[in-house]
């Protein structure tokens, strides 16, 4: 690629990010400046969560469709991380929870050892069988009185066993942390077998994530959720009682409480635009370093990339977890934004399919691209509310006001939404598959 | 003796019986899966949004028979709407290939693409399920509801246990017979079917030998949609209609098709039932079981349930999990992938 084009690329990038700003500063003027910097703050996230999935499927052609599950530890680590520790469930149960985890941790290692270390045969299956039955019964007998007596704890504002009570940042590099360990453990089974096999062993395992954070309530109380994390940044109620504060509105000459809530989303602003900034450019780093160029020949033709010795499957593995780990961060930083951590919220739609339609639009392989495309279907799946209600209300303008078709399709316009997020999938795909910023 | 008759009984009712019917939607959408697989090299994780399309067609008939007056009591109306749901998914899949899928063919894409497209289509379907007939629970059975109850049992056999047997469920599992029975016949004794097998096996030799891959492409899509809508809509008879739950069947139907050997038919149906089978047994409280095994009047205290229904979808992914680890190809798989 000769240079000028390349400029001229470089040139067309800098001209969509600049649309897509320019489009905020249009909500921001047309609806509020608070409802166009919480578009902000959910495009920075998803920008991180979509360099993630990018990692995996752009450098090496992973299918990760787990992503909600990675999403979801990140957030269950915001919990654990932040949250005062509930001293009296610790002692009702805290004991009996981490004897009934260290048996199953060593229920697996031994079945592990032995399924590797003893001679094939009849007499290793049976002991296989019996070491994981007996661990199984065995954890449950030390789990469930713990348990039951945990969630009996102050159930209606306890009943969990609390977190670490140290600073939410921390659960970002944590969250990371966890989904990496559970990501290696997926990729230990599932990869270097038929890439179908990764897309539904990813599948089962988010939803299986999902059902344990619903489920057990005395990790971090299921459905009844965890609310009033602690903040990263001031609190805006805080905010309008400081006097440098209150000086400065008054010298803006607007009203202190409508300012600190736009001060507060800044802060948050400030602190997910640095975190995209380095997972961008350990990204870009990565991906111009000789490990990025064999990561795509892998990509680009497994076959030769082994006969030139590469590891195959070690390097998915390495990619899978790294991959999902930046989906791990990402998730901790929303759980965060949000305050509270609700686990019935993650559905699939919203946190694993709409990262794909990100990475595809924006363009798969190139980390600008994918972080463009988590900016630009944000915005659209924000906005395309207010247009899919628009468009039903032209299509059924020539029905009466209370006529049971209009009402009926005025109602279900919100499902329009993922209409047009599968079309804008389908379109891209088919007429411009390298995306909105091409790989290069 | 009679403890042990009622035990048997009482396991009948709640594990086999509930597990048959499930095996048997889960056997059909597993089918629909694996065909696609071995005819067009991806799969489709728009299958449980294709079986929610079906169910939805069929719905939508079976109100407006059911507005009219039309039954065929004792069965369900819905089986007279059946055949128009499944034209509606085949003319909807039909397009659908013809619009997306075929462009991808011509372009020899990689499955991986497919996927992404199937994950589109998904997109489209749902939204369309959703647009049409709403995100809640819907309810279209009528008819004789139970073939044999629980107290009709209970006073023909004289035992104090009893097994109902739905009609959905009885229906559910005469209908995967007929149809297997079909579509086994199909592919091993007519032309098409086995042109079918023989694109399969080798796309090459089979395009050397004269069959237009395109015809081959129909019949599966044809195939498979009629599928998809028999599952779907003897899952929303069986239990109801929502279509959440048909996307979360994805799941279970993927597993059961790769515990098979994914694009092997006779695997996708020994895959359905041991997952519909380790699924419904494990989430099952035994306490009343073991109380009539065990001598005397003694029950035990807890609810001997191994796994809460909660984690059902964790039975699926354990099973896939064993079959990845032990035999990647499926129990039928070839040996080689």
């Amino acid at each position: 690629m000769s240079p000028v084009s390349g400029w001229r690329e470089n040139l067309r990038a800098v001209y969509m990010f600049a649309f897509m700003f320019v489009a905020l500063a249009v909500v921001g003027v047309f609806q509020s400046w608070s409802l166009a910097l919480a578009i902000l703050n959910l495009c920075l996230i998803s920008a991180v969560m979509s360099l993630g999935v990018n990692i995996q499927w752009g450098y090496a052609g992973l299918f990760n469709i787990g992503i909600m599950g990675f999403a979801a530890l990140g957030g269950v680590t915001a919990v654990l991380v932040s949250i005062a520790p509930v001293p009296a469930a610790w002692e009702a149960g805290g004991f009996g929870v981490i004897v009934a985890l260290a048996i199953s941790l060593a229920t697996i290692l031994a079945a592990v050892f032995v399924a590797r270390r003893a001679p094939a045969g009849i007499p290793r299956k049976v002991l296989l069988a019996f070491i994981i039955i007996g661990g199984f019964f065995l954890a449950r007998a030390f789990f469930f009185p713990a348990v039951e007596a945990i969630e009996a704890v102050d159930p209606t504002i306890a009943g969990f066993l609390g977190g670490l009570g140290l600073p939410i940042l921390l659960s970002w590099v944590a969250g990371g942390l966890l989904a990496a360990a559970v990501a290696w453990v997926i990729g230990k089974i599932a990869l270097g077998l038929r890439t179908d096999y990764l897309a539904i062993a990813t599948l089962g395992i988010s939803e299986i994530i999902i059902a344990v954070l619903k489920n057990e309530d005395w990790l971090a109380r299921g459905v009844k959720n965890v609310s009033g994390l602690p903040r990263p940044v001031p609190y805006e109620v805080d905010l309008q009682q400081t006097l440098w504060f209150q000086d400065w509105a008054a010298r803006l000459g607007v009203s202190p409480v409508e300012i600190s809530s736009i001060f507060v989303k800044l802060c948050y602003a400030g602190l997910f635009a640095i975190v995209l900034l380095v997972v961008l450019w350990l990204s870009e780093r990565a991906l111009h370093s000789p490990w990025g160029r064999m990561m795509r020949a892998i990509r680009d033709n497994e076959i030769a990339a082994s006969a030139m010795g590469k590891d195959i499957t070690g390097r998915h593995l390495q990619v899978f977890v790294l991959g999902s780990a930046v989906v791990g961060v990402a998730g901790a930083m929303l759980t965060t934004l949000d305050g509270q951590f609700t686990p019935a919220s993650y559905q699939p739609l919203r946190f694993t399919f709409i990262i794909w339609v990100m990475v595809i639009v924006g363009g798969s392989g190139n980390n600008w691209g994918a972080v463009l495309g988590g900016f630009v279907i944000w915005f659209f799946w924000i906005e395309a509310e207010p247009i899919g209600l628009w468009l039903m209300d032209l299509l059924t303008s020539g029905l009466a006001q209370d006529s049971p078709i209009r009402r009926h399709l005025m109602e279900s316009a919100a499902h329009m939404r993922l209409m047009i997020m599968g079309v804008i999938l389908l379109l891209v795909l088919r007429f411009s598959p390298r995306g909105l910023i091409p790989e290069r | 003796m009679d403890g042990i008759l009622n035990a048997l009984i009482l396991l009948s009712n709640f594990v086999i019986v509930p597990a048959m019917a499930y095996g048997s939607q889960l056997a059909l959408g597993a089918l629909a899966v694996t065909l696609i697989y071995a005819i067009l090299r991806f799969s489709d994780f728009a299958q449980g949004d294709t079986m929610a399309f079906g169910a939805m067609a069929t719905i939508l008939l079976t109100w407006a028979l059911q507005y009219w007056g039309v039954s065929i009591a004792p069965l369900p109306t819905a089986l007279l709407a059946l055949p128009f749901g499944v034209l509606c998914t085949i003319a909807l899949c039909l397009l659908i290939d013809r619009w997306v899928y075929r462009f991808y063919r011509r372009v020899k894409a990689k499955p991986e693409v497919l996927m992404i497209v199937s994950v589109g289509v998904m997109f489209v379907y749902n939204s369309v399920v959703r647009l049409i007939i709403g995100p809640g629970d819907r309810w279209f059975v009528d008819g004789e509801r139970f073939i044999i109850t629980a107290p009709t049992f209970k006073r023909l056999s004289g035992f104090s246990e009893g097994v109902a047997f739905k009609t959905t469920q009885g229906l559910t599992i005469l209908m995967a017979i007929i149809v297997v029975a079909a579509l086994f016949w199909f592919l091993n004794r007519t032309r098409t079917g086995k042109s079918m097998r023989a694109y399969s096996d080798n796309e090459d030799l089979a395009l050397l030998s004269g069959i237009d891959p395109e015809r081959v492409v129909r019949t599966t899509w044809f195939i498979a949609a009629t599928l998809a809508t028999i599952a779907g809509v003897m899952y929303g008879l069986d239990k109801s209609f929502k279509p959440f739950t048909y996307f979360n069947l994805l799941l279970p139907i993927f597993a059961a098709a790769i515990v098979g050997g994914l694009g092997n038919p006779l695997g996708a149906i020994v895959g359905g039932f041991t997952i519909a089978f380790s699924e419904v047994a494990l989430t099952y409280a035994y306490r009343k079981f073991v109380g009539y095994l065990a001598p005397g009047d003694w029950t035990p205290e807890g609810l001997v349930q191994l796994l809460s229904t909660d984690y059902k979808f964790a039975v699926s992914f354990v099973i896939l999990v064993l079959v990845l680890l032990l035999r990647p190809t499926g129990i039928f798989g070839r040996r080689s992938s």
